[in-house]
């Protein structure tokens, strides 16, 4: 007699296999999605890289023209500038972040919580252009008011994008603390520790894979950020010399000169884009590489 | 075939991956009785339910040998059309499963996915259903309600009345008042006493006193084996096999 | 619980923290509706901006475009993404290519908006030209499209992954084909779930200005058409800001944007509600 292998009738249903193959496209679609998008990104971008050579990422000098030869493509200072950018909003919102999870997690009463998780819905869903605007008009005057300068300074993007990563820190943050089995912290609180020592010696430790991934999300969200830095960073090719001196990222260079360039010069700004892409890549990696390896 | 057996089950032998959950079962259900499968927890009696209307095709990593004839056909075959044995062979569940809708729409759900529109005629239906399962004074003046808000008893009682809207033969039972209190079980033990005459009725119990009062016969389950099978006035009074007068008398289970 | 006083000032820190969050969201919130409320009337919503150069006149063209970008996004990456979502959780089990698909939808929503802009300026307004208008809101709305995809598949994959397993065996066993399952009892299920994730899709494409600033062409004229170029709302916010300093304009503007997306926080944080009780049966 013959075994069966029970998966599913084989009796002929036109009307469902049609519709299995229609679903099928559309869940295939985001991986589609992505090769689309790199394969347009590569396509104008590499051929660019593979004939500026390694001066493209280590050149200071960024004059850009129509035509390759005669421009000076160095994207070194822009680079910085994202990198400096980055890791100073970083800098600013991880302690806030994780600390506002932790209190959502363990301590917010219920209806603070009822409060605080739209709030920081909210704070997500607020567009990156209104960031910006809000830090045109009331943080870079008060920073050139207080320390003098323009105001559009590395310290206005820093301010800005610490905001703007909370949301990120924060909703993945506190998804992982609210993972951490429950026996852990009963078994730490029936030892006799306090709350507090609870939360700094077992519910950050076993929720520290997720943390750390939602800093390098965060981070993703900060160097990929386009408008608000674009408004407040004042934009200047250089190496900044102070933090109130102005900057120059990757997002906003390519946002403010696509409007104009042409040959060359856009083929460079693809190759940005593709540098961009690159690192989010490897930010992704990393983000799931620390959430994957979970405390057991 | 025997005029008085619904489905007859020869060498039934079914496989998770590598675990034999049933071996080599066969058994005759009579048509018109209510037919107990009793056994501890884990020896196979749900899987073997499950196995008459299919609904391990769920399941991954399925492996099945043997025969399930059901109307002169093997039931396992692979041009069985499983919609319409699912019709014929209905599933209530150990916990009641009312869909998120009113009481209406549950009862009306079955008959509206096969192709009844006319509200005259599924009105007649839900009536007709809600009565067979003994629920229809208790709802009637609240059919727009959802179904969530009725209690578990009636929540079950619902979930039979919604298999009979879509006339079945067979009415199979996974424990059906394992989540009720005891009031409620009566009901429904009650309500399979009416059931009988009309359907086929197979219930999986670990409650040996539910056996003895509503089934004629019953099936004693070990380990995925089909130790013994008899009238239940048989099995219980009478046990040829050692193990199953320990687990009746309860000295183990 | 007694708390210790050298617990006292982390906990305190803690509540610091939370309290700083909501704080920093209520003070931009205000700042901007307390400036921008007070210009925003009926005849600010529905006049013509003015014409270069100056400052003052409406927004009535820039809600149009932001509706039909929106509308064009929400349209193809609706139906797509709440299909996906039904194939990986109705047809797959855990298995490779579902983890596969998860991962790319993760990807591509972490993809920089500037990033999927310069992908949608090559491709729907260079390449597909001849069909999209060139700089279009067609265009514009097509790129958006692939930031709304991953969101709403991402949240319409989590609403069907709680519809309990009971639901399907239930329907399955009264003879339901597994499409009959999914259409009847399934999605309707999972429905507020589903929605959400469509309007936090509709919150991201209001909300999005880079991939637009590349690809919608940024005229101020009303469109007449999708294949005409269009200037949605946050990129005359932008424009009004860096091109002509209109802060009244730009306040306006941003009071509107930001009432769109409380509205849509409210109503989403409404439905998740909704829907967690519907499971409950109340």
């Amino acid at each position: 007699m013959a075994v069966r292998t029970l998966k599913r009738s084989r009796i002929k249903d036109a009307k469902g296999t049609t519709i299995e193959l229609i679903l099928l496209l559309c869940a295939v679609s985001a991986v589609a999605a992505i090769f689309l998008i790199i394969w347009f990104i590569f396509s104008e971008g590499l051929p660019f890289v593979l004939e500026a050579g390694p001066q493209f990422l280590t050149s200071s000098i960024w004059l850009p023209t129509d035509s390759f030869s005669d421009g000076s493509w160095g994207i070194f200072p822009i680079l910085v500038g994202s990198l400096i950018v980055t890791f100073g909003a970083i800098g600013i919102g991880t302690p806030l972040g994780v600390a506002c999870a932790v209190f959502l997690a363990e301590i917010a009463p219920p209806a603070v919580r009822r409060v605080l998780v739209p709030s920081i819905n909210a704070l997500a869903g607020v567009p990156s252009v209104v960031y910006g605007f809000f830090g045109l008009v009331v943080i870079v005057p008060w920073i050139r008011g207080q320390f003098g300068g323009f105001g559009t300074s590395v310290f206005a993007s820093w301010v800005i994008l610490s905001i703007m990563i909370l949301p990120t820190i924060i909703s993945i943050s506190t998804d992982s603390i609210r993972a951490v089995p429950r026996e852990y912290k009963e078994g730490s609180l029936a030892m006799g520790a306090t709350q507090w020592q609870t939360i700094r010696s077992v519910m950050i430790p076993a929720a520290s894979s997720g943390i750390i991934a939602s800093v390098i999300l965060g981070m993703g969200r900060a160097i990929g950020e386009t408008m608000a830095v674009l408004m407040v960073a004042g934009n200047a090719v250089s190496i900044p010399n102070s933090i109130f001196a102005p900057v120059s990222t990757l997002t906003a260079q390519i946002a403010l000169e696509m409007g104009y360039a042409a040959g060359a010069h856009r083929q460079a700004l693809f190759a940005m884009g593709m540098v961009l892409f690159v690192v989010i890549m490897i930010l992704t990696g990393l983000a799931n590489l620390a959430s994957r390896r979970r405390v057991t | 075939m025997d005029d008085n057996v619904e489905i007859s089950v020869k060498n039934l032998s079914l496989w998770f991956g590598k675990f034999q959950a049933l071996k080599n079962i066969s058994i005759a259900i009579p048509k018109n009785e209510v037919t107990a499968l009793i056994g501890p927890s884990g020896c196979g009696k749900s899987t073997f339910i499950k196995t008459l209307d299919r609904m391990n095709d769920l399941v991954d990593n399925v492996r099945i040998t043997g025969e399930v004839i059901y109307k002169g056909r093997n039931i396992l075959d692979d041009d069985t059309d499983v919609v319409q044995l699912r019709k014929e062979i209905g599933m209530v569940f150990q916990k009641p499963n009312p869909f998120p809708k009113s009481i209406y729409d549950n009862v009306a759900y079955g008959p509206r996915v096969h192709g009844i529109k006319d509200r005259k005629a599924l009105n007649d239906i839900v009536e007709g259903s809600l009565r067979k399962a003994a629920l229809w004074d208790e709802v009637s003046d609240r059919l727009n309600e959802s179904a969530l808000r009725l209690s578990g008893g009636q929540q079950q009682r619902l979930c039979i009345a919604r298999l009979l809207a879509v006339e079945p033969n067979v009415l199979l039972m996974d424990e059906p008042a394992s989540a009720l209190d005891p009031i409620a079980t009566s009901k429904i033990e009650d309500l399979l006493y009416e059931l009988k005459r009309e359907y086929t009725i197979i219930i999986v119990t670990h409650n040996m006193q539910q056996a003895a009062r509503v089934a004629t016969h019953t099936a004693f389950f070990l380990l995925g084996e089909l130790i013994e099978y008899a009238s239940t006035i048989d099995l219980f009074e009478r046990p040829r096999d050692k193990r199953t007068e320990d687990y009746v008398t309860g000295k183990f289970g | 619980m007694p708390v210790k006083r050298r617990e006292m000032v982390p906990l305190a820190l803690l509540w610091a923290s939370g309290i700083a969050t909501l704080f920093i969201l209520i003070v931009i919130l205000a700042f901007i509706l307390a400036n921008g409320l007070p210009l925003v009337n009926w005849n600010f919503l529905t006049a013509e901006p003015s014409v270069w150069g100056q400052t003052g006149g409406g927004i009535y063209s820039t809600i149009v475009a932001t509706l039909a970008v929106t509308g064009v996004s929400l349209a193809v990456a609706g139906p797509i993404s709440v299909g996906g979502a039904i194939y990986l959780n109705e047809y797959t089990k855990e298995n490779f290519l579902r983890r596969i698909i998860r991962q790319a939808a993760e990807i591509l929503a972490g993809i920089p908006s500037i990033v999927v802009g310069l992908f949608g300026f090559l491709f729907f307004v260079i390449y597909l030209a001849p069909y999209t208008g060139g700089w279009s809101v067609l265009s514009g709305g097509l790129t958006l499209a692939f930031m709304v995809l991953p969101i709403s598949l991402r949240t319409s994959e989590e609403a069907l992954k709680t519809v309990p397993a009971e639901l399907r065996e239930g329907s399955l066993g009264l003879g339901a084909t597994k499409w009959q399952a999914i259409t009847t009892v399934v999605v309707p299920t999972a429905l507020p779930g589903i929605v959400t994730g469509l309007i936090l899709g509709l919150g991201r494409a209001i909300g999005e200005t880079a991939a637009i600033l590349l690809t919608a062409g940024g005229a101020l004229n009303l469109i007449n058409s999708l294949y005409d170029p269009g200037r949605p709302m946050t990129l005359h916010l932008y424009d009004v800001l860096t091109e002509y300093r209109d802060t009244s304009t730009a306040y306006g503007t941003a009071a509107v944007l930001i009432i769109a997306i409380l509205a849509i926080t409210f109503i989403t944080d409404w439905l998740m509600n909704r829907y967690t009780n519907k499971l409950k049966g109340l």
